[in-house]
């Protein structure tokens, strides 16, 4: 692993990257319209972080997460990986060189061949790389299955006979074999119990001080983005419209979005829903993205001037590496007039 | 509170499916309250019976179960009792409204939201109305029929409620869905919601929507909801009143400050402290939920509680009040002076 990254230094960096999906044959009927579902996304992920992306679903997260791996071709904008480009590469080239990021599925289960043991596939993995010794590869595979917390007889257990908290930590353990230092976890604890959750999350923190990993953590509970996020970036219809470090956005959010996405999660302490205002509406289509902030049209305090002109990210105070950023063009009335704040 | 206040309640169910390893004993010892007006949550991790108990109540359960014991009151009679037809008839979709969790699967989408919207109302007529004989509805009583659609569509807040119906289920959007089929179940203007994770399938800014919808809804309509989730994020916002399971039993039930803020089974304790808005340090909880095929003796946490006394697996331990209405099966709290308190 690198020891020339100083913690807290960009290690992996998005500059205005766009992807497109959509267009194409489709399987049946009309080809689906292109969307932007990446619509100039600058983001950095620093060393050593876990930093969290939310927003509803469609926004272009996983998308995003895509992009980065490689596996979905930006069609503008830069991405760098330890400051050296690693864009504009045909996709077996880019994957090839962004091996140092690795991407656990939402639903580790169904990303498992059923028919292979879990030893069988964790081995596979490591072939496909290019561990070529046997022995090697044994040693990473009881390794990492330690690591995630299994023992030894999982490598000749099969993916259906695995609890949903098992079958998270044997996604983990197929991606961890590989010697990754960005780990992009998609949805990881979605469709788990709360006491499983709490294992899993345990074995994120741990797994990420033990092995010096980044994290880009994407999803939609709050309570657990606050709980295991240094930074949060808050994505809406392909663009991020605030960053911070997590304690700035959960106690002072900037973006009318993101105070209405903060409000919205339903908290442990009873009473507040009647007097919490919902946001109205679904997201637009990403077909058909509004002009100016994309957010217009679902918020309480737009002007005419923001379907004028796209707002960019913006720091909202001078200085270092703690960067609140925020992309709204009447954020430092909205500041002024104190209005709202999250519930 | 006790049984004779309950709008409904459910009273010591036990229910067991045959399966091909043997029986499974799915809802062991299942208590519930309802109040007149209250929101009940029933919270659980999953597997515990929540799904069961609702479609225990619904007379739905699937082919292969038993009840083995228990009773569901409802309006002086005991819902296990009814037979098939009656319960068709008088309480499911009617008396008692169903709402299901997942807005994608719960509609059809060859046929027209109005027509199948319309479905109940064939069968059980207009709240105050008659039901038409054998399903049978001329065009006057079907026009009627659609304007009382368009007034519940009003209701839930669906945009274009006239044009809506005439739409198929992939025009709207999930959480439009989620107001079809809340529109569907209040259409027979029913007592009784039943909800199975309504909003567990959609964002949270959906979630709120709704969950302000069916506050709103239940104010206006008089209307008891009980509200299985597995979030107890959402069991603090909607709910008056709340049951905990823990594989098939009801551990403990009460107002939801109470029960959230001074939780007293050990389960709950634990369960909570796994939130990661509360959680100390995130650990989990030692072991895994038995099999209800194998489920342990006595209190079925006991394997798994630090607490447990050997007296835990010998029987089920008794419901006591340690808390005003505030109810736990569990050996740590005293047996109640009072035993006319004792039912769940
Ligand atoms: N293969 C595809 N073709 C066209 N559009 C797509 C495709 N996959 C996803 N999309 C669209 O791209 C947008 C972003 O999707 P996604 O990145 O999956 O969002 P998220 O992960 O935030 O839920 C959505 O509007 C989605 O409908
Ligand atoms: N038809 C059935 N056959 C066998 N087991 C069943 C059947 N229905 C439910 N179960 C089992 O009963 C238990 C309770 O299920 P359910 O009521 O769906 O729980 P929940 O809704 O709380 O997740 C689970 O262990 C489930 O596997
Ligand atoms: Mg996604
Ligand atoms: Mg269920």
């Amino acid at each position: 692993m690198s020891s020339t990254l100083i913690a807290g230094q960009a290690i992996l960096s998005f500059d205005d990257v766009v992807t497109v999906l959509g267009g194409g044959k489709a399987f049946l009927g009309k080809p689906r319209p292109l969307v932007r579902a990446v619509d100039g996304v600058t983001l950095d992920l620093r060393a050593g972080e876990a930093l969290g992306l939310v927003g509803e679903s469609g926004c272009g997260k996983t998308t995003l997460a895509k992009t980065a791996l490689g596996l979905l071709r930006e069609k503008s904008g830069t991405i760098s990986l330890d400051g050296r480009v690693v864009s504009g590469l045909a996709p077996a080239e880019a994957r090839r060189i962004r091996r140092a990021v690795q991407y656990v599925h939402q639903d580790p289960g169904a990303a498992l061949d059923p028919w292979w043991s879990i030893g069988h596939a964790l081995d596979e993995a490591l072939r496909i790389h290019g561990v070529a010794d046997r022995g090697t590869r044994d040693r990473r595979i009881d390794t990492m299955l330690d690591a995630v917390g299994l023992d030894s007889s999982f490598r000749r257990r099969y993916p259906h006979e695995l609890s949903g908290g098992q079958q998270r930590r044997v996604g983990l353990a197929r991606i961890l074999v590989l010697e990754p230092r960005i780990v992009i976890l998609d949805e990881p604890t979605s469709g788990l119990d709360l006491s499983v959750q709490a294992t899993v999350l345990r074995l994120f923190h741990d797994l990420r001080e033990r092995l010096g990993l980044t994290y880009l953590f994407v999803s939609h509970d709050l309570s657990v983005v606050q709980r295991m996020c240094d930074r949060v970036a808050i994505m809406y219809l392909g663009r991020i419209v605030e960053v911070g470090e997590t304690e700035q956005i959960f106690a002072a959010p900037s973006h009318p979005y993101t105070r209405a996405l903060l409000a919205a999660a339903p908290k442990l302490t009873p009473g507040s829903l009647m007097d919490t205002p919902a946001l109205q509406g679904d997201p637009p289509s990403a077909v058909a993205v509004p002009s100016g902030c994309a957010f217009r049209t679902r918020c309480a305090f737009a002007a005419p001037s923001c379907a004028e002109s796209r707002p960019v990210l913006e720091r909202m105070e001078a200085g270092g590496t703690a960067a609140h950023a925020v992309a709204c063009l009447r954020w430092r009335e909205l500041q002024q007039a104190g209005s709202g704040g999250a519930a | 509170m006790s049984v004779d206040d309950a709008l409904l309640a459910i009273e010591d169910l036990a229910v067991t499916v045959g399966t091909d390893e043997g029986k499974a004993e799915i809802l062991d010892r299942a208590d519930l309250v309802l109040r007149p007006g209250s929101i009940h949550g029933v919270v659980g991790e999953s597997g515990c019976g929540k799904s069961t108990l609702i479609k225990a109540i619904l007379g739905l359960l699937p082919k292969r179960t038993v009840v083995e014991r228990g009773r569901v009151h409802f309006e002086g009679r005991d819902l296990l009792q009814l037979s098939g037809d009656a319960m068709a008839r008088e309480v499911r979709g009617r008396a008692i409204g169903f709402i299901p969790q997942d807005p994608f699967q719960a509609l059809n989408p060859v046929f027209r939201v109005g027509d199948q919207l319309m479905e109940s109302l064939r069968w059980h007529g207009l709240p105050g109305e008659e039901a038409p004989l054998r399903g049978r509805v001329d065009r006057a009583t079907r026009a009627r029929h659609r304007a009382h659609l368009v007034s519940v569509l009003s209701a839930v807040q669906l945009p274009d409620a006239e044009q809506a119906l005439d739409r198929y289920p992939h025009q709207f959007s999930g959480g439009q869905r989620q107001r079809l089929l809340i529109a569907a179940a209040l259409s027979t203007r029913p007592k009784v919601i039943l909800a199975d994770e309504p909003t567990t399938a959609l964002d949270v800014t959906t979630q709120l929507q709704i969950l302000k919808l069916l506050r709103e809804l239940a104010e206006r309509f008089g209307l008891s909801m009980i509200f299985v989730t597995h979030d107890f994020g959402v069991v603090a916002q909607l709910c008056d009143t709340v049951t905990v399971m823990y594989a098939g039993q009801t551990v403990e039930s009460g107002p939801v400050a109470s029960v959230l803020g001074a939780p007293l089974h050990p389960y709950s304790r634990m369960l909570l402290a796994c939130h990661p808005d509360r959680a100390v340090e995130l650990a989990g909880i030692p072991g895994a939920v038995p099999s209800p095929l194998k489920p342990p003796s006595g209190c079925r946490f006991n394997p798994r509680c630090t607490d447990a006394r050997p007296v835990c697996a010998m029987a089920r331990p008794a419901v006591t009040t340690p808390a005003s209405q505030h109810r736990v099966a569990c050996t740590l709290y005293p047996p109640d002076a009072d035993p006319a308190t004792r039912a769940a």
